[in-house]
């Protein structure tokens, strides 16, 4: 097992010749799905999310985001219990390992539940994600999310295969300031401009999207962020 | 090995610091004081200093974790050199009095939560080492935060009653009719590994008697079941071989099974750190105290109630763990360990079982064993008359000797605190 992990390793050395991206400290061993079965019965196998609502699917999101989200669990800055509890005594190295397996996972999105959403709401969400609220300063989630929605290399997320109750209970911790990410947190400040409705509106929108036609989350730096991020650190700005 | 790698790095790069140092005018350090402040670090390792004395994304020492206790929350204190809010303004012999009689520099007693009762077995020596470490850690200023003790237990002299009732001050003996590994170990066992403080009963005062020495007990507010050592039927390595006990300590598996739950704290913070040596006499020390067999424990669920429950047990455990642990319990050890034969599983309490079904876990990551298998929970999919069933099973198949559990048990431990 050794062998090969080493293998992988002096492959992915070989291919960051050849000019890809890959680093050695996010090389995986080839049996890393054996290793992250503790993540499968609540969200699924490869990470393509299950049944419950409020498991998220991690499949495919960009490493850099799901490695940030692995350590504020485990530091317990995202408190979760049974998350801080299965990550506190692993290292850093080994939670880019998970990171880089599930954002290399190309699962197909899950079967978009029936919305009970009206169409008045869903065309408040579509008017948010799109274009945001120029009046309340609030600006479009695809300004950073990617024009797909797919995310942005490589600490924004993707935000379809969510379900609406997972996206509502996750914009409502930053509203409320239980969820935080790295200062200056960009996701808190908008996320306190919403009203309930609009996150209602918002969460019932990416909920009933279809799969697009490219997963992948976009490259880095494909759309200047409209506020500093911590966890999206940007060439010639100090965040 | 790697040890003494680190070790030559060590002195290449203090000769390289040595010549930059006619430059610079450098704090004078003798090699002797250098190989102290490497002892010391060693030992508050072995101590497990840092799993209390640092908060969840705080700064190394400067305490202020909480610590839950049935008589209120205790919080940490800074062990930095800080010279107002540390222990910057302590001397050896202060902090000697610390470890050795559990009191502060002012004569205060300290609460037991300190495992001062452990740590009176440690050598002047030694504490002066750990002293000298601390030293040169860096300082942070960080208050020392007040407990929030529930009365009567914020009146800190009736830590006098319970030093009379549960304290022995005084440093290890060695015992001449056994061996200086064995000698060694029960050092590091019963001193700054302080491994009683889990693995001995705790009685309603939170003491434990010296005459109940390793015999196991539920861990108070953790609702964790430390097993006794004593016991070949529970944690007691009577039957382990010394390589087996080892891998547990040092890696956090084996071919015999894996730590989880507090103990995976210890090993990822302290017991992965201690050289292959003090690893060997701690498992020697512990196998050789591992003797006793307590009477079998007597079924709580009734007999036509077990069997139903036993044999949906076996459906759940063929859908969900049979893939790992394999169709007789021989799991695939040491990354899937065996459930036949396995004491852990077949003990009186259940806990740790039923815990390990619901909340699953990860060994700890450690240098021998840097990228863990883990074990899925499932407190979501699976129900708690699933959960008491397949923890019945394994309990009872393979010719283990454990007894069913019941669903009101599993559904207990839902609610148990995952910290």
């Amino acid at each position: 097992m050794t062998l090969v992990f080493v293998r992988g390793v002096f492959l992915a050395s070989c291919l960051s010749l050849l000019g890809a991206v890959a680093s050695a400290e996010e090389a995986y061993p080839p049996d890393m799905a054996d290793r992250v079965q503790a993540c499968t019965p609540c969200h699924g196998e490869q990470g393509k999310g299950t049944n419950d609502p409020y498991f998220p699917r991690l499949a495919g999101k960009p490493a850099g985001y799901l490695y940030n989200q692995l350590e504020a669990f485990k530091s317990g800055r995202r408190k979760y219990p049974p998350m801080n509890y299965l990550l506190a005594f692993l290292t850093d190295d080994y939670l880019r390992q998970f990171a880089a397996y599930f954002a290399d996972q190309r699962p197909a999105l899950p079967e978009k539940p029936p919305t009970d959403a009206s169409a008045a709401v869903l065309d408040q969400g579509h008017a948010l994600v799109t274009q945001g609220d120029l009046d309340r300063s609030i600006p479009a989630c695809v300004s950073c999310h990617g024009g797909s929605l797919t995310g942005q290399e490589p600490g924004i997320p993707g935000l379809l295969g969510l379900r609406a109750s997972y996206i509502s209970a996750q914009l409502g911790g930053w509203r409320y300031g239980t969820r935080t990410a790295t200062a200056p947190d960009c996701m808190q400040l908008v996320a306190g401009r919403l009203t309930e409705d609009d996150v209602r509106a918002v969460a019932a929108y990416l909920a009933n999207q279809a799969q697009p036609a490219d997963p992948a989350p976009s490259a880095t730096g494909s759309y200047s962020l409209p506020f500093a991020c911590g966890s999206q650190p940007e060439k010639g700005r100090t965040p | 090995m790697s040890a003494r790698f680190r070790f030559s790095t060590a002195l290449v790069v203090s000769s390289m610091l040595a010549i930059a140092a006619t430059l610079v005018p450098a704090v004078a350090q003798s090699p002797q004081s250098g190989d102290v402040v490497k002892k010391g670090e060693y030992l508050a390792r072995a101590g497990d200093c840092v799993a209390c004395h640092t908060a969840p994304e705080g700064k190394l020492f400067a305490g202020g974790r909480p610590m839950p206790t049935p008589f209120g929350r205790l919080y940490t204190s800074n062990i930095t050199p800080h010279v107002e809010t540390g222990i910057g303004n302590w001397s050896a012999d202060d902090f000697y009095k610390t470890m050795h009689s559990g009191r502060f520099p002012d004569g205060g007693l300290l609460y037991p939560a300190m495992p001062f009762g452990s740590y009176t077995k440690v050598t002047r020596d030694d504490s002066d080492a750990i002293f000298a470490y601390l030293k040169t850690i860096a300082p942070v200023r960080q208050t020392n935060r007040p407990h929030d003790l529930q009365f009567p237990y914020n009146n800190r002299s009736l830590i006098l009653g319970w030093r009379t009732l549960f304290f022995n001050e005084g440093e290890f003996k060695p015992d001449p009719k056994q061996s200086d590994e064995w000698n060694r170990g029960a050092y590091l066992v019963e001193g700054l590994g302080h491994c009683g403080m889990c693995h001995t009963p705790i009685n309603a005062l939170g003491g434990s008697r010296e005459s109940e020495a390793f015999q196991g007990g539920l861990i108070p507010m953790q609702d964790w079941y430390a097993p006794s050592l004593t016991s070949n039927k529970e944690a007691g390595l009577g039957d382990w071989s010394i390589e087996e006990i080892s891998d547990l300590l040092q890696k956090g598996i084996s071919t015999r099974g894996a730590v989880y739950g507090p103990m995976a704290e210890v090993v990822y913070n302290s017991l992965q750190y201690m050289t292959d040596e003090d690893t060997r006499a701690m498992a020697i020390y512990l196998k050789s105290i591992a003797q006793d067999e307590p009477s079998p424990p007597k079924p709580s669920v009734r007999t036509e109630e077990a069997s139903l429950l036993i044999s949906l047990g076996k459906t759940v455990y063929d859908k969900h763990c049979a893939s790992c642990h394999g169709a007789e319990g021989e799991g695939k050890p040491p990354h899937y360990p065996p459930l036949a034969g396995n004491q852990s599983i077949q003990m009186e309490s259940a806990v740790n079982g039923i815990r390990m079904v619901l909340n699953g876990g990860y060994p700890p990551a450690t240098a021998k064993n840097p990228m863990p298998h883990g074990m899925p929970p499932f407190a979501v999919t699976l129900s708690d008359d699933e959960v008491a069933a397949v923890a019945s099973y394994i309990r009872t198949a393979w010719g283990n000797r454990g007894t069913p559990v019941s669903a009101a048990e599993a559904n207990k431990l839902r609610s148990a605190p995952l910290q």
